[in-house]
């Protein structure tokens, strides 16, 4: 009777366990603790019950018939009223049942906005300042090269769809697409920090090699040719902010993105 | 006069002797791998019974509330309602932090049993007629069970669950016509929105369980009345079922194996670790980690992202964007293929008898191929998810992995089908 005595054994094993689980408790808990008692508890139990399944019981193989080689039936119980078939109505019946699940889909769209404009725009405007995250405006003089800062405009730190990388790199480094000579007053470039890939923020910046690296799934920029994608699975550009600087010296955007940030969708050309 | 017990009260009013009597007697065929289903099965038992005591706890908003609890590197930080909850859940709740790592193990093991009970059911060919539908509810509880997946690990709002959701904004959004407007409906605006963590858990603990339950009902529900499919051996024909009635036996064994496996999570819910939030941190919209894992389920689908080269056009005005092809394209070729498998098996192989003896795998080299070369996919897939990770492993450049992926993934699935195919060919010819 070794199996029985395995089985009583597992079953004291889960009393005494979940007899433990309450003074366990209320001494304060701990998950440590609550996984081993209730392991053991559970544990108990369940080695308990199969070993009296496995070795205890003496149970037959035994042989079903199977019944069930199911044929398409095509009788007809003796009294069933056949519909007539009137093509009129079924078809108006059909339509006017498309036409409810569609009524009833309709509020479906008070779920969300129209996107409208909205993936086209962000909140950077003509002159706006390009302020930190604590909202402090940046001076073109402050920023050290090799830096990277994560700008937003002012009035709106923390945007998550206007948020802009800014680096200062060596303005004669700089090889960027045509027309964008005056986006990088002395050196200083300002990319969105979505990446177009995913929408991730591109996070990392290698200053040696002047990339910008998305954590995400690695798709890396390079920020001298206009953030153009260089390794993994991005195939646009970082859309470039324009910049300029004020009479005071700080950091302004020229005007809003010049093309949509972040993901790209079917209709964005 | 003796008083009526419960068995016969019950049975009067409901007639419930005869056809209790007949289920007891159902004949479970006596193999290890029908008990795979069963440990899904039981993994979502678990996963209710720990979800049910978290829903009392969790806060579904993403109001801005002060973090003011015991764990001293965030006090004093601006964080969500949700993100709030999960660490009182975590920190505070006698009890929370075990029921919430007992109930993301339990997720876990949910995936994979249902995975290779899956695989089961494939290489033994399980799937062909009269259990076609069966397979179909099945690979709608796979999806389901993905979707609960998604939806449970955004739920905590913390940087990772948040680095997961805008990925799925990316993608949805990348559909062509649709994808704006799809995305807009679901997350109910532009990424971030504060209304998509109720929204999301509305679907995880009400939506989705529901639809669970009732095709998990459907699914056992056909297995009863198709009866089990068995392996080949003495006895045991096209017209019967060998095996060992409900009670005692196979009531017992399956009870011990569902306080077995709850054994095992609570053991690994206790002792192991698991989405520890309060590392990762709020969710913050300007800010992503690295390495960011999602959990394994996932990995395949973050693999493709990750691996595919950059490839963006636009034809006629309409652009496809870079995460199209990998992130909606394949997942639905790779998804369409395993739904329809069950027919274009049959159409390859001219195959469309009953089946109530299963396959040994080796016994048809064309599925084991196939099935051989879609794992070799999902895997290197899975280990492309994981490209940065693997490069701090192994000391190598990302790039360096990535493009050794890039190349494998073409040439290893095909590789290994080959392999499959000649080994499965020559053991059957042996046997």
């Amino acid at each position: 009777m070794r199996a029985e005595r395995a089985a009583a054994a597992a079953f004291v094993v889960s009393l005494l366990a979940s007899v433990a689980l309450v003074p366990w408790y209320f001494a304060g808990g701990g998950p440590r603790g609550e996984g081993i008692l209730l392991g053991l508890a559970l544990g108990g139990l369940g080695a308990g019950i199969v070993i009296w399944a496995v070795a205890l019981m003496d149970t037959p193989e035994v042989t079903e018939e199977r019944a069930v080689h199911f044929e398409h039936d095509t009788s007809t119980v003796p009294g069933t009223v056949t519909v007539a078939r009137r093509t009129l109505l079924v078809r108006l019946l059909g339509g006017a049942g498309v036409t409810l699940a569609t009524a009833i889909g309709i509020p479906a769209l008070s779920l969300g906005p129209r996107p409208g404009q909205s993936l086209f725009r962000t909140l950077w405007t003509p002159g706006a300042r390009v302020v930190d995250g604590e909202g402090n405006p940046i001076r073109v003089s402050d920023i050290v090269p090799g830096q990277v800062i994560t700008a937003y405009p002012e009035n709106h730190p923390g945007s998550a769809d206007s948020q802009t990388l800014v680096v200062k790199v060596a303005p004669e480094s700089l090889a960027l697409p045509e027309g964008r000579a005056d986006w990088a007053p002395e050196g200083c470039v300002a990319y969105s920090k979505l990446c177009t890939h995913a929408g991730c923020p591109v996070g990392l910046y290698r200053a040696e090699s002047h990339e910008l690296l998305c954590p995400c799934h690695q798709s890396t920029f390079d920020v001298l040719t206009g953030a153009q994608p260089t390794f993994g699975p991005a195939a646009r550009a970082l859309p470039q902010l324009p910049l300029a600087v004020d009479d005071d010296g700080y950091l302004i955007a020229q005007s809003d993105y010049t093309e949509p940030v972040g993901p790209s969708f079917w209709n964005m050309t | 006069m003796r008083r009526p017990q419960p068995v016969r009260w019950v049975d009067e009013r409901l007639g419930a002797g005869h056809w209790a009597r007949k289920a007891l007697k159902k004949v479970f065929p006596d193999h290890w791998s029908f008990l795979l289903g069963e440990v899904a099965l039981f993994a979502f038992v678990i996963l209710v019974a720990t979800g049910v005591f978290l829903t009392l706890f969790y806060r579904p908003d993403a109001a801005p509330v002060i973090y003011e609890g015991p764990y001293e590197p965030l006090q004093g930080q601006e964080v969500s309602a949700a993100y709030d909850s999960v660490m009182r859940l975590s920190f505070e709740v006698r009890a929370g932090l075990v029921m919430r790592q007992i109930h993301h193990w339990a997720a876990l093991v949910f995936m994979a049993s249902i995975v290779v009970h899956m695989m089961r059911v494939f290489f033994t060919g399980a799937f062909r007629k009269p259990r076609e539908i069966n397979w179909l509810v099945g690979i709608g509880l796979l999806l389901l069970a993905l979707a609960m997946g998604f939806t449970g690990y955004s739920l905590p709002d913390d940087l990772l669950s948040g680095t997961g959701l805008r990925i799925a904004y990316s993608v949805l959004i990348s559909v062509p016509f649709l994808g704006p407007y799809l995305a807009f409906l679901f997350f109910g605006g532009e990424f971030p929105t504060e209304g998509i963590i109720s929204r999301l858990f509305v679907m995880h603990v009400m939506l989705f369980p529901a639809l669970i339950i009732g095709m998990i009902t459907a699914h056992i529900a056909i297995l009863v009345r198709q009866k089990h499919a068995q392996y080949r051996g003495p006895g045991r024909t096209e017209t019967n079922v060998v095996g060992k009635a409900l009670w005692p036996s196979q009531v017992f064994k399956s009870t011990g194996l569902m306080l077995l496996i709850a054994a095992v999570l609570a053991f690994m819910g206790g002792l192991i670790q698991i989405n520890p939030v309060w590392s990762y941190g709020p969710f913050d919209p300007t800010t992503a980690t690295a390495p960011a894992q999602p959990d394994w389920y996932i990995g395949w689908l973050e693999g493709a992202l990750r691996l595919f080269p950059p490839v963006e056009f636009t034809v006629l005005g309409v652009t496809f964007p870079s995460t199209f092809l990998p992130g909606i394209v394949i997942p639905g070729i790779a998804f369409t293929i395993m739904t329809l498998w069950p027919f274009i098996e049959a159409r390859l192989t001219g195959d469309r008898a009953e089946h109530h003896l299963l396959d040994h795998p080796t016994d048809n080299p064309m599925r084991m191929a196939v099935g051989v070369g879609g794992l070799a996919f999902f895997v290197l897939l899975t280990l492309a998810g994981g490209n940065d990770v693997l490069a701090v492993t192994f000391d190598l450049g990302v790039e360096s992995i990535t493009n050794f992926l890039r190349i494998a993934i073409f040439v290893v699935p095909l590789l290994s089908a080959g392999l499959a195919y000649r080994l499965a060919r020559d053991l059957s010819k042996v046997g």
